[in-house]
């Protein structure tokens, strides 16, 4: 049990800086999921941690202690990584105990230890196999066998499941859930899946470019995206933009010289401020033709989800995408009108790409 | 679709193919077709051609004492050369692939010494391991008739072993490294995340999963030593001092042309080639299938 402490780490490979001073506390025993593009730094950040990439600047501190110069056998992490990186010559017996054995543990004792970890990830009948002749699947549970044995104060995970199809891929999301629930060991998950993301995190990390744009639970994450480009990176299908200017509190006029209202409680920006509304597909509302204010979409095509329908189409020269509820019937005119409710709407300021949510709000960091 | 280029006339194909096949068949097939047949024939004292004599050159090439001296101390060669070259191109190897600073240079320094000839080599080491020059004058002065390779025949052979495997250190180094860098980064690190130091990891990561080169270099250094050894003993010790150096591959040379034995000579060859053919034969069959982990 540990809790993590990052502070202003940086990290540069030669001249090119790639992690750009994040502040980060992890909680003991709480689940972080790291999200973000390709190419962000998110396993760079892990990898600091589990220290098998050097800190440039900066301190990480795992149960209090600075960690900065231990080896990582000292740091008390466990990794799971993305190919798995089981040893090919050891069976799945070997793999599983290859920690207790480096740690000196005798062999009576470390069987033992790896029957009971084997058998919680449902490896038993496997020990004596070679990583080669397992599936996927099989692979990723020796993995976390591996890790699990160490009973290490942090579990860090890269990317694990990105290797599995889809059905795998929910099944062993469910069982890393599971696990965490029963062990309460503080795991720090790296992933570019927002799914994924969604479901596992106790709170999520969004990274973009080398530094944290958010912090908050799924939940604030997604309801509140502190920045544009969590709101973008955030949901399925995309936020819909568009560019406006403050008329008064609570009022943003679109170029095309729309009026649209959001809270004005919780959006504060003097007026003649350039911003970008940001609204989701599924918050907008189909309304009758001529409704003042409505948004009037050119439709340009539909995609059916069973779960409902997306509209995808034009308005005021930029992509806008609609979701229809289930049981909604497709739509055959050329244009659809909707009506954005205020409390969906979300402002970004046009020049920084920061929520302009009242800072009380914001869950970011400044 | 046709994926190869159609020639229209035969004659073509031929005279492509000519130059190719003459250079095998007079660099190849006939030594080895003249070997064979001086290997079962015995040429009659008083002229007059040879004379068919079966086994009977092998009969009395393995009943003599000499030959087996001989191929005991190609085999003390080859076993201590192929450790030496492997052992310390291993070592070179691993520190190589830990990256530490300036470890591109000195990756191209360790890869030079390949290029040089044997026959070039032997003759800087002729000059380094000089009794009255050099490190060893210094030693000799010391404790006079330490080091003497023309004396000694345990000196002589040492000096052949180490310019011997001077040379192969580059070419194990090469295929070292190259089988050290093919292992996944991941896997290091996933061992050093389970606790496992360098030296551990070299132990329990590293030199299993280079098990397959290991075994493909120690063939290779082991076949390459029974004949390529020639050119540095006839240039450092001409076999001697007392036969001391005198392998197998040297024995042919020496007892065909300066003895001019042909029929024996070729029949030492004949089992040379034989012991060449099912190392290489091992190589293929046994090595290349077996020991690779996928
Ligand atoms: N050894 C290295 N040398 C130079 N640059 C590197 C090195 N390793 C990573 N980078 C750069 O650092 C940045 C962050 O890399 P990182 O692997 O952390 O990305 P990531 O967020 O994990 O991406 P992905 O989702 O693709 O795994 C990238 O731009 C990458 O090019
Ligand atoms: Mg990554």
């Amino acid at each position: 049990m540990a809790d993590i402490s990052i502070r202003q780490v940086y990290k540069s490979y030669g001249r090119t800086e790639v992690v750009h001073g994040v502040d980060l506390d992890i909680h003991d025993g709480e689940f972080l999921v790291i999200l973000g593009p390709s190419g962000c730094g998110k396993s760079t950040l892990l990898r600091m941690i589990a220290g098998l990439e050097a800190i440039s600047a900066g301190d990480i501190l795992i149960a209090a202690k600075r960690v900065n110069d231990l080896e990582p056998r000292q740091r008390g992490c466990a990794m799971v990584f993305q190919n798995y990186a089981l040893y090919p010559h050891m069976s799945v017996a070997e793999n599983i105990g290859y920690a207790l054995k480096v740690a000196g543990i005798a062999k009576a004792e470390r069987l033992r230890r790896i029957a009971t970890v084997a058998a919680t990830v449902g490896l038993g009948d496997f020990l004596d196999r070679l990583p080669a002749h397992l599936s996927g699947g099989q692979r990723q549970r020796v993995a976390m066998a591996r890790a699990m044995i160490r009973e290490p104060q942090v579990f860090l995970f890269d990317e694990p499941l990105s290797n599995l199809d889809a059905q795998l891929r929910v099944q062993m999301r469910i069982e890393i859930r599971r696990l965490h629930r029963r062990l309460a060991t503080t795991s720090v998950f790296v992933t570019h899946d927002q799914i994924e993301a969604m479901t596992l995190a106790d709170r999520l990390v969004v990274m973009n470019g080398g530094t944290i744009e958010q912090v908050g639970t799924p939940s604030e994450v997604y309801h509140r995206p502190a920045s544009r480009f969590v709101g973008s990176f955030i949901g399925s299908p995309a936020m819909n933009f568009l560019a406006a200017t403050i008329a008064r509190p609570g009022i943003a006029t679109i170029r095309a010289g729309h009026a649209i209202a959001f809270a004005e409680t919780d959006f504060t920006a003097p007026p003649g401020t350039q911003v970008e509304i940001g609204i989701r597909p599924e918050d907008l509302i189909v309304t009758s033709p001529g409704t003042p204010d409505a948004i009037e979409m050119q439709v340009e095509f539909q995609e059916e989800l069973g779960a409902g329908r997306l509209v995808h189409g034009r308005f005021a020269e930029q992509d806008f995408i609609v979701q229809l509820p289930a049981g909604h019937k497709p739509v055959a005119s050329l244009s659809l009108f909707v009506l954005a409710p205020a409390q969906a709407v979300h402002v970004f300021d046009a020049q920084t790409g920061r929520s302009c949510r009242a800072a009380a709000c914001s869950t970011g960091p400044a | 679709m046709e994926h190869h280029a159609q020639f229209r006339t035969r004659w073509l194909v031929a005279l492509l193919l000519a130059p190719q096949v003459l250079l095998v068949f007079t660099f190849f097939y006939w030594p080895a077709g003249a070997a064979l047949f001086w290997a079962f024939t015995l040429e009659q004292p008083w002229g007059g051609g040879n004379a068919f004599v079966g086994f009977d050159n092998f009969t009395s090439l393995f009943a003599d004492s000499f030959y087996w001296a001989s191929v005991g101390r190609t085999i003390v060669f080859a076993l201590a050369s192929s450790c030496l070259a492997m052992g310390m191109a291993l070592v070179l190897a691993l520190f190589c692939d830990r990256q530490l600073r300036g470890y591109a240079y000195y990756r191209t320094a360790l890869i030079w010494p390949y290029a040089v000839a044997a026959p070039a080599a032997a003759v800087a080491f002729r000059y380094v391991f000089a009794p009255e020059a050099g490190v060893f004058a210094g030693l000799n002065a010391m404790y006079p008739g330490l080091w003497n390779p023309a004396m000694s025949g345990t000196d002589a052979m040492i000096m052949i072993i180490i310019a011997y495997s001077w040379k192969f250190i580059s070419y194990n180094f090469i295929f070292f490294l190259a089988g050290l860098q093919a292992i996944p980064r991941s896997l290091i690190e996933a061992a050093a995340m389970d606790g496992s130091g360098v030296l551990r990891r070299m132990r329990d990561i590293q030199l299993p999963l280079l098990t397959p080169t290991v075994f493909f270099l120690l063939v290779i250094n082991i076949t390459d030593s029974f004949v390529d050894s020639f050119g540095i003993i006839d240039i450092t010790t001409e076999g001697g001092p007392a036969k001391a150096t005198n392998l197998m591959v040297y024995k042919i040379y020496f007892d065909g042309f300066k003895g001019l034995d042909y029929s024996g000579a070729a029949a030492q060859s004949i089992v040379l080639m034989v012991l060449v053919m099912a190392l290489t034969f091992v190589q293929f069959r046994y090595v290349e299938r077996k020991i690779h982990y996928k």
